[in-house]
């Protein structure tokens, strides 16, 4: 179904929405949030009574919703890991770093439709008996973090935050908390050591998950801007209904970033997993295709940490038949459906939502030059394979894309980035690696004789070439 | 070197204090607000900041080595902050780059951030600044910029007086 199906940007991009209160009163805000706090308790058959919180917290698993920050991991089951039996409070904090390259979906939300982010996270909180939560929003977005505190501001002011929040009893304050340009604060319990007022080094895992030691060592719950803006549809809605959307384990809309050589680059909010790949980047109603005379090369499937899919890879994808059984059909990467599962059976993810499509006029050396610079750039430092790593694979490569390369370096890289895959504090360890990984061994030919060719120059006496621009100058408008 | 606080500014971060159950969680935003004061954060000011949250002065300086944002001193009036990062790089954000090293007579062959000698404007790559659709895009102190052209880029800097 090549279309757009959109929830969660139904009113973002209409002719006079604005971010105004009163706008997204017009348009039946904060409607979800009323419904919330008035549930009646519920009498279940085996006498026990269900609260509104317990309801909602049910619902959004019920919902399938799974999170859209990166893992994909399901948001009613991350909720229930929270301990509530700790006594001390439960944070929660929306993760609105929005730092993967290739993303800029929540952007959207933050800057055309703040109060659906703000009722989404209301209504979260109250599921989870949160008092205290944070928008923690990254630093290179300080137009958003006004938006979003004068977004607060207004709940405020209707008592839709604050002190006993429409007479429901409830209390709750959200605070914009702005981070200063650091990649790894999207990792969680990087995120939460930050706002602590500390370096963002992420915290091992056991035992520093988030629902039991998270922020200031108490149970915390960190969701994603478009996964929290999903709970206030799901409340609206209904899970049955919001199930509904999307396909079977892979519910709901996604909004999907496209960007890199296509001719229409955009963010697209379709129901998961009924749009492949292939129509997300070539359709008119997506992406649009590649530029003229252009072929596809490779496509990252789902921000820069993904593995990369080359042009006219097959994989084979578990399917479940009219009878029931599975078989096993072999798709080209194009016709995957653009789903968590699909994605993660073809050995990459759909992560973060983020397609960057490269084109035949790329070099390929090239491109995982720019991204290998950015993982040593963002290497927080405290574990040494991913330090050290990923600052020798940004060296390596760098050297390869200015003319200095060598037939062995393709093995060098895989080595170091098998290295580091698995041995680290944080995910960011594999976010490095795979990409290295990917791109060396699906285009090791090409690895191999930007090596050959250079050492054949050097060696000549013909000195290094050039360096390799990516893209020799900005598009014309 | 003594470093005193408008009053204003004080006032502004007493109350950002108020947002956390730790003192030690407002300092991000403290030297947000310090560095759009005085325009980068000087040692007196990393110590002026540990006294008021009751840290020790490393634990400031810590954060200001750490976050790339922060300043340790003055830049250009102007910054301009050109996405580095792959979409961006597909769309001819390193051409553009050199486009503004060259109008303002700096080095593009430098990676780090330069300043033109009359300190009107910084020029520097960053990473990925979540608007990869509309590359090559640029900042411009706090203002974001989409699809910028060489022209447009010239026409940006003619609007910075
Ligand atoms: C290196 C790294 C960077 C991440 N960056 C982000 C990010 O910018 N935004 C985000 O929502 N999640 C990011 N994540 C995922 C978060 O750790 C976390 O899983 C997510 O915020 C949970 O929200 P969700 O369950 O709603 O998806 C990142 C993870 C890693 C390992
Ligand atoms: S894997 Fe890298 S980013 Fe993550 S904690 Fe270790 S050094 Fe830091
Ligand atoms: S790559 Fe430039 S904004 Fe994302």
């Amino acid at each position: 179904m090549s279309q757009e199906y959109r929830l969660i940007l139904k009113n973002a991009d209409q002719p006079g929405y604005t971010t105004d209160m009163d706008c997204y009163l017009r348009h039946g805000g904060y409607g979800a949030l009323k419904k919330a706090l008035a549930l009646p308790v519920k009498d279940l058959p085996d006498g026990k009574k269900m609260t509104a919180q317990e309801q909602i917290r049910e619902d959004v698993k019920a919902s399938g919703l799974r999170g859209r920050g990166g893992a994909g991991f399901s948001c009613g089951l991350k909720w229930s890991f929270v301990d509530r039996k700790s006594g001390k409070p439960i944070y929660l904090i929306c993760n609105a770093d929005e730092s993967e390259p290739g993303t800029f979906k929540d952007r959207q939300i933050i800057y055309k439709d703040p109060h659906q982010l703000v009722e989404g996270m209301i209504i979260s909180c109250f599921a989870n008996d949160v008092h205290l939560a944070y928008i923690y929003i990254r630093g290179e977005m300080p137009d958003g973090a006004r938006i979003l505190k004068k977004a607060l501001a207004d709940a405020r002011a209707k008592n839709f935050l604050g002190k006993n929040i429409l007479g429901s009893g409830y209390d709750l304050e959200i605070y914009v908390h702005r981070g200063a340009g650091a990649y790894i604060c999207g990792e969680e319990t990087g995120l939460i050591e930050s706002l602590e007022g500390k370096r963002a080094y992420p915290r091992i895992k056991p035992p520093y998950f988030p629902a039991v030691l998270g922020l200031y060592m108490c149970p915390t719950i960190v969701n994603n801007v478009e996964t929290l803006a999903a709970v206030k549809h799901i409340v609206t809605m209904g899970s049955a209904e919001y199930a509904k959307l999307g396909t079977p384990n892979n519910t709901g809309t996604r909004i999907v970033s496209v960007s890199g050589q296509v001719k229409k680059p955009g963010y697209f909010e379709v129901e998961v997993g009924k749009a492949t790949i292939g129509e997300l980047i070539f359709h008119e109603k997506f992406g649009g295709g590649l530029k003229d005379g252009r072929k596809l090369k490779a496509i990252i499937p789902g921000g820069s940490s993904s593995k990369v899919f080359k042009a006219g890879e097959k994989f084979k994808l578990k399917r479940k038949g009219a009878d029931g059984q599975m078989t096993a059909v072999e798709v080209d990467m194009l016709d995957l459906p653009y789903d968590f599962d699909s994605l993660q059976q073809a050995g990459s993810m759909s992560g973060s939502g983020a397609i960057i499509v490269v084109d035949d006029s790329t070099d390929i050396v090239s491109v995982l030059a720019n991204l290998s610079e950015f993982y040593a750039h963002e290497s927080c430092g405290q574990c040494t394979p991913c330090r050290e790593g990923s600052l020798w694979m940004n060296k390596a490569l760098h050297r390869m894309s200015h003319g200095h390369g060598r037939k062995q370096d393709a093995d060098y890289l895989l080595n170091i980035a098998q290295n580091i895959q698995g041995r680290t504090i944080c995910a960011f360890g594999e976010a490095c690696a795979w990409p290295v990984l990917s791109f060396v061994n699906k285009f090791k030919d090409e690895f191999v004789a930007k090596g050959a060719a250079d050492e054949a120059k050097n060696h000549g006496g013909a000195g290094p070439t050039n360096e390799m621009k990516i893209a020799a100058s900005p598009r014309a408008d | 070197m003594s470093f005193t606080v408008p009053k204003e500014l004080e006032t502004e971060l007493d109350e950002l204090i108020t947002h956390y159950p730790q003192k030690r969680s407002a300092s991000l935003m403290f030297l947000h607000a310090i560095q759009e004061h005085f325009g980068f954060i000087s040692p007196e000011a990393m110590e002026w900041t540990a006294k008021k949250l009751e840290l020790q002065p490393i634990n400031v300086y810590e954060l200001v080595t750490f976050y790339p944002m922060f300043r340790t001193e003055k830049l250009g009036k102007y910054q301009i902050k050109v996405c580095r990062t792959l979409s961006c790089a597909l769309g001819g954000s390193h051409a553009l780059r050199d486009h503004f090293c060259q109008k303002l007579g700096l080095d593009s062959t430098k990676h780090e951030p330069q300043t033109t000698k009359d300190g009107k404007f910084t020029v520097e790559f960053v990473e990925c600044l979540a608007s990869c659709g509309t590359a090559p895009v640029v900042m411009i102190n706090e203002d974001f910029h989409e699809g910028v052209s060489n022209q447009k880029a010239d026409e940006l800097l003619g609007r910075c007086k």
